[in-house]
């Protein structure tokens, strides 16, 4: 007789019984497990339909949401340089090259303007699935150059930030960029035009230190980690388990550093509505 | 000097400096003259300092930049302004943070707001200091402290020795992302000479929160980076023995920080770091910065601003494709 008795089903079902499902067709969402077929999922804008899970997508998803029609992208052809020739255990220059080709994207940020709601507006967004989202020489060159844009064709800008922070192949280089956009912000700033800060899961390290933190605007999607240190780091420090919903979006709007939380369906339309706000 | 306290790399000095002990101690008894073997022992310290200092590798420089008895921010105040100095205590919203200080201080007649994060010198005081890591308080003790020196045209020197910017719950629950980031935005924009001088440790987002400047200085035996070479290693490699190759790899010296034109100057230090002859390093950073700050005075403020901001902007390196 066995001593230990099993407690959970479904590990016990045997292999004729097993369902095979096809790649592609279904989504599994990452939070609560349950499917749902991809076009809903898309559909709902990468919401889960069963518990709110708002999915990681990338510059190209929120383009398609945001914007009326197909947005100009600037500055598209920046590239990476590797000034420090940073080795660990891969060299930087191949993990570019690797990114570039697992992701089709030059880089962890692309910056598009066009039409929202017939409003004009500038946007910045994250790729968290280039090296993590991290902040490197162009994250920092292309921001920078958007901003020049705004205030040259008096454009809104808005930043959805998705990534782990700075980008430590480029080290000390990846650091200055938070001192290079927030610089570039205080122009923006002077000449009155409105800074919105989108904060997706995750925006953590040099990011949040920097021109996350400074929208006129702090907004954030539901449920996102937002944090300057990682989760990780903080339960190390104090050597105790962290409260729940420590560093979600929730948690910093209790305390003060959100304006408002804004779900993905209603993303567009509150955006609209703050941007036709701003021109009265 | 005693042989506690040596680094790693110091060994060749141990023997010698152990000799040069006992030649004292058989001097002081009188029976034999050792006068001329403790000069030749004075004199070979002196060499073999020199050149061990010389050839530092990156990880040697960290482990100095660190070294206990090295000058602390308040030190270097105390000693520069000659005791014209009056401390200023608190953010206004929540606490007085003790691992940032400042306050206003007199150098060769000329008012200067000091700013910086503070290192304890014991075991009680490291704890008092939070090791120099501040919290969100401290650098809005900063912010508010720059802002005075503005409100009355005074310049800033900031003086930035941390491990890093507190990473606990209370200082996530008060917003250190915002505190930094804050930080960034209104020193970039402070109409005043802003001087910032790294004497130890510049660790990431916590160094950079009190670092934006007209003029960016390293002391010659400290460090400057995104992040410490031991969370470089854990981080790129997994684990804790690479920290000597990460330190490498980040180009974290200040040689290597001028070269890249990420700063603006390298301030020597004495032989064999700045610790073994602290009235000399004082002399020499305040020298420094009366120097640096006579070169931005009189710069008009819009301009002073306008260049600050041109010279961050100018920091990456990227190319762009046909």
């Amino acid at each position: 007789m066995s001593w230990f008795k099993r407690i959970k089903g479904g590990i016990t079902t045997s292999t004729k019984e097993k369902k095979e499902t096809p790649e592609g067709l279904w989504y599994r969402c990452g939070k609560c497990k349950k499917m749902i077929s991809t076009t809903e999922h898309a559909e709902a804008l990468y919401v889960c339909a069963h518990c709110d899970y708002h999915e990681r997508i990338g510059s190209r998803e929120y383009f398609g949401i945001l914007f009326d029609d197909e947005p100009t992208e600037i500055n598209a052809s920046l590239l990476a340089g590797d000034p420090l020739g940073f080795v660990d255990t891969k060299s930087y220059a191949d993990r570019l090259v690797n990114s570039r080709k697992k992701t089709g994207l030059n880089d962890s940020i692309r910056t598009a303007y066009g039409k929202v709601d017939g409003h004009d507006l500038m946007v910045a967004c994250m790729d968290f699935t280039f090296i993590g989202g991290s902040m490197g020489a162009v994250m920092g060159e292309k921001i920078a150059r958007a901003i020049d844009h705004c205030i040259e064709n008096r454009l809104p800008l808005l930043i959805i930030s998705k990534s782990g922070g700075a980008r430590m192949m480029e080290a000390a280089f990846s650091l200055m960029q938070m001192a290079k956009v927030s610089a570039k912000l205080t122009l923006l700033s002077d000449a009155g035009i409105p800074y919105v800060s989108l904060m997706t899961d995750p925006t953590t390290g040099g990011v949040t230190a920097s021109f996350a933190m400074l929208g006129d605007f702090n907004i954030a999607e539901p449920g996102a980690l937002i944090g300057f240190a990682g989760p990780r780091v903080v339960k190390e420090t104090i050597k105790k388990d962290l409260p729940k919903g420590f560093q979600t979006s929730e948690f910093l709007l209790e305390h003060g550093f959100l304006d408002f939380i804004i779900h993905r369906k209603e993303l567009k339309s509150r955006l609209s509505l703050l941007l036709e706000l701003m021109k009265g | 000097m005693s042989t506690k306290n040596l680094l790693d790399f110091e060994k060749p000095l141990e023997e010698l400096q152990e000799q040069l002990e006992k030649a004292i101690q058989i001097g002081s008894k009188g029976k034999v003259n050792t006068e001329k073997l403790i000069k030749e022992l004075e004199r070979k310290i002196e060499a073999t300092k020199k050149e061990l200092y010389a050839n530092l590798s990156p990880w040697e420089k960290v482990q100095v930049s660190r070294h206990p008895e090295r000058p602390y921010t308040l030190q270097y105040i105390e000693a520069i302004t000659e005791g014209q100095f009056i401390q200023q205590f608190g953010d206004r919203q929540v606490k007085d943070d003790k691992a940032m200080v400042g306050g206003f201080g007199k150098v060769d007649g000329r008012t200067i707001m000091f700013i910086g994060q503070q290192k304890g010198v014991n075991t009680k005081m490291r704890q008092y200091r939070n090791f120099g890591m501040a919290n969100p308080e401290g650098y809005r003790k900063a912010l508010r402290l720059m802002k005075l020196a503005e409100k009355f045209g005074k310049p800033v020197v900031s003086l930035i020795d941390t491990p890093g910017a507190y990473p606990g719950l209370e200082a996530e629950e008060r917003g250190q992302g915002e505190a930094i980031a804050r930080n960034l935005f209104e020193m970039a924009r402070l109409r005043v000479p802003v001087l910032c001088i790294i004497i130890g440790e510049g660790a990431s987002g916590g160094a950079l929160g009190i670092g934006i400047g007209d003029r960016i200085l390293m002391l010659e035996n400290t460090w400057y980076s995104v992040i410490s070479p031991e969370s470089c290693s854990s981080i790129l490699w997994r684990n804790w023995d690479n920290k000597e190759k990460a330190a490498e790899a980040l180009k974290l010296t200040a040689r290597d920080m001028l070269r890249l034109k990420l700063i603006d100057g390298i301030i020597k230090e004495p032989a064999g770091g700045a610790h073994r002859n602290r009235e000399k390093m004082f002399k020499v950073l305040k020298t420094e910065i009366l120097k640096q700050l006579n070169d931005l005075t009189g710069t008009d403020p819009s301009e002073l601003v306008r260049q600050r901001i041109g010279k961050f902007c100018s920091m990456g390196v990227y190319s762009e494709k046909e």
